[in-house]
Formats: structure tokens, C-alpha cells, sequence
């Protein structure tokens, strides 16, 4: 997606070279939201379900503005050459350039088990999802290891399609780090109310084979001792930046891509990052350089980016404002549309602005439909994250939220 | 210009309100109205919401 916005950025930003867009899957690019929800959940009675069917359900438009750009697909970026201006192909083709975005993304994280390997799952791609897909029936144990975004929205697919789910989170708490404890539990307790089982402060230590066919997943067996009949394992564990093709060009890779404001990666004119990659710092969060893996920062950092890199080319002077994209997210589980703004994660504590995430769920999770959930840094609001928002309540605390980050940069 | 939005896809989600408030707004009940025909000096502002919408459910007739 950020390869994608970023050329269309360029273009539309009068960029008249030629741009040519690498990437490591041979699809165009798509949508992966839809990965965790829509895929996995759709009717299972399409006997002509076809790659290209899923593809084009989740594919991007192409604007017509895009239409000279040319395509290296499924052939990933292994070596670059920062100095000499070249990357390497995975096919040995070698590219040079004038300009170079850096949109090559994550990977999943694997988690480190011998044992077992059939059953066991990631959700990043479409062949993921539609490899998983294939394998969730009504009754089918499934275990999520991560309790994240991905892996709750995962188990609730799962769960709405009759399988028997586990979440094994190793935090205390589902969704701790980026929504804290209070709203952490309260999505545990939808999980919990619509028959996921939640097990917390644990990992899986051991997978089983089956007596039948050792290869295939049958149980696995947790840090505290615990043994889960399993027939799928989803590891939804975090994710590694794809960095490892700008090695040996004296650059700072210990997370993602290191950028300044206007997305240069280290101050190099020519060459600029976007998307989950890029490592760069806001001014409205104390301007330490960070990544943020939110659906809404291709488009943002790829705009930014391109004008930055198109300045460049054309020998003249870049944007002039702060860069300073608001962070906007959203996870659907169980019926709930949780929407958030700003960096909760940044709080040290919360208070609840609206609604009661008390609330029971145990009848319907819509109990908690219109919370609000107010996340500070001392007195400074830098976050907002709410329920089924009405379009009024929403509006009012996004606009909390980006007033409290624009006194930030006017302090 | 031309806009279509995907009923089948749309999960009110309101961005496309965020971006362009002129041509897209949620209604009392959270669903979305828009203006199908809007000016062509609302260009850039649906190019931004076709592009924020996480469903992907706008569509610019690019004629």
C-alpha cells in the first residue's frame, strides 16, 4: 500500500520520470483489513473460490494517473546500494535510480517451535488468510497466540464461525500495550462472553504432533503446564521490518528505518521512507523517532514523502510545515467498532469520558456501545479510543485529541 | 465529477466525512449520504477520501 500511495503521490505531485514499483508478492496490491475479518469469514459454499477472486475483492482501485508506472512483482528487493544508487533484485536484476522510496513493510514473527509445522498459521498476506480460511470449520480448535489487534480480531472471526478458540496472550492483559489494562479487560470480557477462552501471563512453550501423523498440530502445551487440544495455531506475534536489503549501506536498522520529518531516511535527499518501515519522529509526541503500524500512515507518510523526495529532484525546497499525522485506528470485534485517535499507548493514565467499561457484556457486547476512553500524559490528552462512537461523539473527541497535539507544536 | 460509493462495503467508518465534509456526511444513525455529482473543485478533497476509506468503497469516475 505505501509503494502504491507513494506513486501516486509522485505523479500527482507532476513527478513526469518513470517510476517503477518492486514488491515481494506477485499480487498488486490490496487491502489487508479485510485479511482478519471478511476473508476469513466469507461463505464457505464458493467451490470456485479462486486467488483471483479473493484479489480482487480486496485489491486497490488503479488510478488512471498510475497507468505508466511499471511493475516488479514477486521479485523482492534482496541489495541496495545507496552510494552507487542501485538496488538488487531478487531475480538479479539491477534498478538505478534518482529517487528511492522505502515501502518494503513487515513480515510476521515467527514464534520459535520445533515440532509440528502443518496447522500452524500467520495472517499478513492474502495466501495467509485464504490458507486459514480453508482450515476454520464449526468445531475447529483454534489457538491465538498474541493478543493484539490481529489476534483478536482473528479469535472473533473464528469464534463467529463455530470454532472452539483460545487467545494466549503473555502480557497480563489482551490489547495492553496499545489500549491499556482498564479497556484491555473490558475486550477480554467480550471475548470471554461470547465463549473465547483467554489465557493470560502465558506462552506456548511445546507443540504435539498427532499419534496418526506427528507432522500435523494436535495439542500444544503452555508455559504453565496447561495442554490445549489444537488443530490450528495462529501466531499473531508481532512483526520484523523487511530491512535486511539496505544492509551495508551504514545505516541505523535496529527498527525499521530511521527518518527525519520530511521522511528522509537519515537525512539522505534521495531517498525517503513510508509505511510500517519508517522509523520517524512527530512533533507532537516529544520527536522521538518511532514506527507505527496504523492503516491510515502509507497514505499519510506516502504524501509527505513524495513531496519531500519530488522537492529533491526538482533542486527546490521541501514542505515547510511540521509533519505530524494523526494516528487514526479501528478494530472490529464481536460487533463492537472500537476507533481510536492519537497514541494511547503514550498514557499514564486514563478516565473514562463516556459510557462504563464495567459495563456486562455477558448478554450483549453492545452494553458498552458509546464508551469513551480519554488516555493522558499528566493533564494532556494524547489519545481517545471509543465504542460504536456515534458520528457526533466521534467527530467531538477526534477533534479533542488533534487540538491537544496542535498545542504541542504551537508550545 | 462523479462519485460512487459501494453500499455492500461501506462500514461507516466516516472517514471519507473527515476528508470531505462537503460531498460525504453520517447521518443520525451513523449511515453515510453523499452527494453523487459534486463540483469538480472537491476533486483532491474525494481522491483523499476514496483513498482514507478502509473498506476502499469509493469510486471516482476518472473520466
Amino acid at each position: 500500500m505505501g509503494g502504491l500511495r507513494a506513486a501516486e503521490q509522485l505523479i500527482a505531485n507532476k513527478f513526469d520520470g518513470i517510476v517503477t514499483i518492486v514488491g515481494d508478492e506477485k499480487h498488486m496490491p490490496y487491502n489487508r483489513p479485510p485479511l482478519s475479518k471478511d476473508v476469513l469469514a466469507a461463505e464457505r459454499d464458493e467451490q470456485n473460490s479462486t486467488l483471483d477472486h479473493w484479489h480482487s475483492s480486496v485489491a486497490f482501485r488503479q488510478r488512471k494517473s498510475i497507468a505508466d508506472v511499471r511493475w516488479r512483482l514477486g521479485s523482492p528487493a534482496v541489495s541496495s546500494d545507496l552510494t552507487a544508487k542501485t538496488v538488487t533484485l531478487a531475480d538479479g536484476e539491477v534498478l538505478h535510480y534518482d529517487g528511492l522510496v522505502v515501502a518494503t513493510g513487515l513480515r510476521p514473527r515467527r514464534l520459535d517451535l520445533p515440532g509440528p509445522q502443518s496447522g500452524r498459521h500467520v495472517i499478513r498476506t492474502l495466501d495467509d488468510a485464504i490458507g486459514l480460511r480453508a482450515e476454520l470449520q464449526p468445531g475447529t480448535r483454534v489457538i491465538v497466540v498474541g493478543g493484539g489487534f490481529i489476534g483478536c480480531e482473528t479469535a472473533a472471526t473464528a469464534r463467529k464461525l463455530g470454532c472452539e478458540v483460545h487467545i494466549v496472550e503473555p502480557m497480563a492483559v489482551p490489547m495492553i500495550r496499545p489500549l491499556g489494562e482498564e479497556f484491555g479487560n473490558a475486550l477480554r470480557r467480550v471475548h470471554e462472553a461470547s465463549g473465547v477462552h483467554v489465557h493470560t501471563g502465558v506462552s506456548v512453550e511445546e507443540t504435539v504432533g498427532g499419534a496418526d501423523d506427528p507432522s500435523r498440530l494436535s495439542a500444544v502445551i503452555l508455559t504453565d503446564g496447561t495442554r490445549l487440544g489444537a488443530d490450528v495455531l495462529i501466531e499473531s506475534v508481532g512483526s520484523h521490518p523487511n530491512v535486511e536489503w539496505l544492509d551495508g549501506n551504514d545505516l541505523d536498522l535496529s527498527n525499521g528505518v530511521l527518518c527525519d520529518n520530511h521522511m528522509r531516511v537519515e537525512s539522505r535527499p534521495d531517498v525517503v521512507a513510508v509505511g510500517d518501515i519508517a522509523r520517524f519522529p512527530d512533533p507532537a509526541t516529544g520527536n522521538i523517532p518511532r514506527r507505527i503500524e496504523h492503516w491510515c500512515i502509507p497514505t499519510d507518510t506516502a504524501k509527505r514523502a513524495a513531496a519531500t523526495l519530488i522537492a529533491h529532484l526538482s533542486d527546490e525546497p521541501g514542505p515547510d510545515v511540521p509533519f505530524s499525522p494523526l494516528p487514526s485506528f479501528w478494530s472490529d470485534q464481536f460487533g463492537l467498532r472500537l476507533q481510536g485517535y492519537g497514541s494511547p499507548g503514550d498514557a499514564d493514565h486514563i478516565s473514562v469520558l463516556e459510557g462504563d467499561l464495567a459495563a456486562p457484556v455477558d448478554q450483549d457486547p453492545s452494553a458498552l456501545d458509546g464508551t469513551v476512553v480519554g488516555y493522558y500524559q499528566g493533564s494532556r490528552l494524547v489519545g481517545v479510543v471509543m465504542l460504536s462512537p456515534s458520528p457526533v461523539t466521534a467527530r467531538k473527541y477526534r477533534e479533542a485529541v488533534e487540538t491537544s497535539r496542535a498545542a504541542v507544536l504551537t508550545a | 465529477m462523479d462519485v460512487r460509493v459501494d453500499y455492500g462495503m461501506c462500514q461507516d467508518h466516516g472517514q471519507c466525512a473527515i476528508a470531505a465534509p462537503k460531498v460525504f456526511q453520517m447521518d443520525d444513525d451513523g449511515k453515510l449520504v453523499y452527494d453523487k455529482h459534486p463540483d469538480d473543485s472537491q476533486r483532491d478533497e474525494v481522491e483523499e477520501a476514496a483513498d482514507v476509506c478502509p473498506v476502499q468503497a469509493i469510486f471516482l469516475d476518472e473520466s
